[in-house]
């Protein structure tokens, strides 16, 4: 059932620091079961905090292929699974005049024809695959019961040709911000991971494989600052990316303190809603208030 | 076979887990079980913070879950067995001030570690409770009571200025207004956790003298789906309010795919016919009808009253994140008059329900509410409001104070309405008791008990139908 060559959790851990990215206790467990056990992974949480990077990053450690589903609203069979290639049938068609029907009909529904999307590709991969279903919230409800059938069996049929099984059993992560329900049924296929922000140490070392060249102690002082933020009621709390951003920015500055004008000044960079902006400098401004009493 | 007993003794314990995770609300399922299993045996038992990180990718399937998750996984795996070591090797004369001091210390390092000692310690020494046997126990109640751990934020503050330059407070500009708010943020923050720490330190040491299923029962809070408006305590609310704005979307989306589905394929005959004159009658290109744009309205009658604070703050949090994904939205809040308050619920201030309060007519002579009183106002003055496709919902509990509930202006409403609904915050088994006139009403409108998250997602998903 083993999908990944991981051997143990350090294992895990450490094959991902190799591509960069730094797991939790949580992630890198999770990541091992999920390998061992050969089930997909549903992974949750705020946008920004490194959902769709874990499985790039899985896929760099095991030099494995990744093949990815985007999910939108009408994402449907043909965008997720597979596509019979219409004009070169015609072109086909067009160009045996001559032959019978039965000759015709049974060589424009094979191999050639067929436009293979992500799922098929995933599954007829014959190296090691990670699959990426990225904003499963994002699609229909009617994609879902698809994934069903790929996810438990790891097969397809496609009725013209046969069923059409995995050699080797792809490593499966959906993504999901959680803006629809997605159903019990695929939620028990899954195994859970919500990544959330990491703790504050963990963070630090993120940014600095990121932004080596900020300074160490302005890097405490930034996830400080961010850690602040995300305890006030925002509507969108800075993430991860948002913090790697601020510090490739006051590295851009060359800020070498992290004093309230410099916070101030781009705090734009953090914080994507006017509210919200309003809301930290409101603060900011208060205390100011409250400390001249 | 000699390890069989072992792993039966397992298998029975992760099944009464599971078991007790049920209880509390998280729907693992045998399939679940199974994979718990699978977890445990990939995993083994030696590392109990990577057993606790995979147990709860087989067992809980959404973001909500985790808290009521690790408080169950503590009581069912605990980390030891009596008395912690810390507790054990403490000094005789070991007393509250070295305690507290020790406290402040770890609390101004953000020294986790400690804390956690801390945490042992204080529940050992200052937590006991009655007799050894089924009714004894240890409270971290009585414990923080004791320790106050509340009263050290200033001591600990002032020992972070004396770190000497290693502590976590470099870095941040020399005394910036922001950067001190922030230092007696992280150590509240510390605080917080600390207070976590002892609840779950005295959770585990009764649940030994009085068995697991019991402290599960009463100790492990439920999940945050479940609480009930009416009781819920502040920070419960603001937890409350974070589920809110994935509601309000899912509402949106949900409608927005009804309307969609609803003209969708709707062939315009007499355009299609037309096209097909320039191939002879056949019609190769089918026009689909435009749709018609449906503008579901929404009108909301809030009582803000205080008996029903708790629930329509809540309720004020949702209207507020509806606003931003409908167009045509109302709302007026009333005690015993009614007022429109819809531009102020757009303007997505903090303390709303203060603002309202403050800033809006919804109180007449007297400050107790009045459901008939209420209703007359807007029958009187806001009626147009109303139109054939609107639908109104009225939040409240339906205590009315002994007044005229004035049947005949609702029974108008809900006339004029396209669908009304009586969304109300207490338990059915209540409605009709003491002043309540929540069965008349329920005669009149269509009436649903809405207690907590789960039931307002099961309304806002299945029932509202726009």
């Amino acid at each position: 059932m083993r999908t990944m060559p991981f051997t143990s959790i350090d294992d895990v851990k450490a094959k991902l620091a190799a591509a960069d990215y730094l797991a939790s206790d949580a992630v890198a467990t999770t990541v091992f079961l999920a390998s061992e056990l050969g089930k997909p992974l549903l992974v949750e949480g705020p946008a920004g905090v490194g959902k769709t990077e874990l499985s790039r990053a899985v896929a760099d450690a095991c030099g494995a292929d990744l093949v990815r589903l985007q999910c939108y609203e009408g994402v449907d069979e043909a965008r997720a699974l597979y596509e019979w290639n219409h004009a070169k049938q015609l072109l086909r068609i067009t160009a045996g005049r001559e032959e019978t029907w039965d000759e015709a009909r049974s060589d424009i529904f094979s191999e050639e024809f067929l436009l293979p999307r992500p799922l098929l590709t995933a599954i007829r991969n014959d190296g090691p695959t990670v699959l990426l279903i990225d904003e499963t919230d994002k699609a229909d409800v009617e994609i879902e019961g698809l994934l069903l059938e790929v996810l438990g069996e790891f097969q397809v049929t496609i009725p013209e040709l046969g069923t059409i099984k995995a050699e080797h059993r792809p490593f499966v992560v959906l993504t999901s911000n959680a803006t629809r329900e997605l159903s019990e049924a695929l939620r028990r296929r899954c195994l859970f991971l919500h990544i959330d922000f990491p703790d504050p140490e963990l963070e630090q070392q993120i940014i600095r494989l990121k932004v080596p060249e900020l300074d160490s102690t302005l890097g405490d002082s930034l996830i400080r600052v961010i850690n602040a933020l995300r305890a006030m009621p925002l509507r969108k709390a800075p993430s991860v990316s948002e913090s790697i951003d601020w510090a490739r920015t006051l590295v851009a500055l060359g800020a070498d303190i992290l004093d309230d004008d410099v916070v101030r000044e781009s705090l734009g960079v953090i914080l994507k809603h006017q509210d919200d902006l309003d809301k930290a400098t409101e603060r900011l401004n208060l205390d100011e208030v409250l400390g001249a009493l | 076979m000699t390890e069989t007993p072992v792993a039966q003794d397992l298998a029975g314990r992760l099944v009464e887990f599971v078991g007790a995770l049920r209880s509390k609300g998280i729907p693992a399922g045998t399939s679940e079980t199974v994979d718990a299993a699978a977890v445990i045996d990939v995993l083994g038992m030696s590392d109990r913070s990577l057993l606790r990180e995979g147990l709860a990718s087989a067992l809980v399937r959404r973001g909500g879950q985790r808290d009521v998750f690790d408080m169950t996984f503590d009581l069912y795996f605990p980390a030891g067995v009596g008395a912690s070591q810390a507790a054990r090797e403490m000094d005789e004369d070991f007393d509250i001030d070295d305690l507290r001091d020790l406290l402040a210390m770890a609390l101004a390092e953000n020294d986790l570690r400690t804390l956690e000692q801390v945490a042992e310690i204080a529940v050992d020494l200052l937590g006991r409770v009655g007799e050894n046997g089924p009714t004894g126990g240890w409270s971290a109640y009585q414990t923080l009571e004791r320790l106050r751990p509340q009263t050290l934020l200033v001591q600990a503050i002032g020992q972070r200025g004396m770190g000497g330059g290693s502590g976590p407070g470099q870095g941040l500009g020399q005394g910036g207004d922001f950067t001190e708010r922030l230092e007696r943020d992280e150590v509240r923050q510390n605080i917080d956790r600390f207070r976590a720490m002892v609840a779950s330190e005295a959770r585990r040491r009764t649940a030994e003298l009085r068995g697991r299923d019991v402290v599960t029962r009463h100790a492990v809070r439920v999940g945050s789906d479940r609480i009930d408006f009416l009781s819920a305590n502040r920070q419960q609310l603001e937890e409350l309010g974070r589920t809110v704005r994935p509601l309000a979307r899912k509402l949106a989306t949900r409608l927005a795919a009804r309307r969609r589905k609803a003209h969708r394929g709707r062939i315009d005959i007499r355009r299609t016919l037309r096209r097909s004159m320039g191939t002879g009658g056949v019609p190769m290109h089918p026009v689909v009808a435009k749709p018609h744009p449906a503008r579901p309205e929404l009108v909301l009658l809030c009582d803000v009253s205080g008996s029903v604070s708790g629930f329509s703050q809540f309720t004020m949090h949702l209207v507020q994140a509806m606003s931003g994904q409908f167009s045509k939205i109302r709302v007026f809040a009333f005690i015993n008059a009614m007022a429109e308050v819809t531009d102020m619920v757009k303007e997505d201030s903090d303390d709303l329900a203060a603002r309202i309060g403050r800033e809006a007519r919804i109180t007449k002579w007297h400050t107790s509410s009045d459901y008939g009183e209420a209703f007359a106002d807007f029958h009187a003055e806001h009626m147009t409001a109303i139109g054939p496709r609107t639908a109104v919902l009225i939040l409240g509990d339906a205590r009315n104070n002994n007044q005229d509930p004035n049947l005949e202006a609702l029974h108008e409403i809900s006339q004029r309405a396209r669908r009304t609904f009586w969304l109300n915050p207490e338990h059915s088994m209540r409605w009709g008791l003491g002043d309540s006139i929540a069965p008349t009403y329920a005669d009149i409108v269509e009436m649903h008990e809405v207690c907590n998250v789960d039931q307002l997602t099961k309304f806002v998903t299945r029932l509202l139908p726009v």
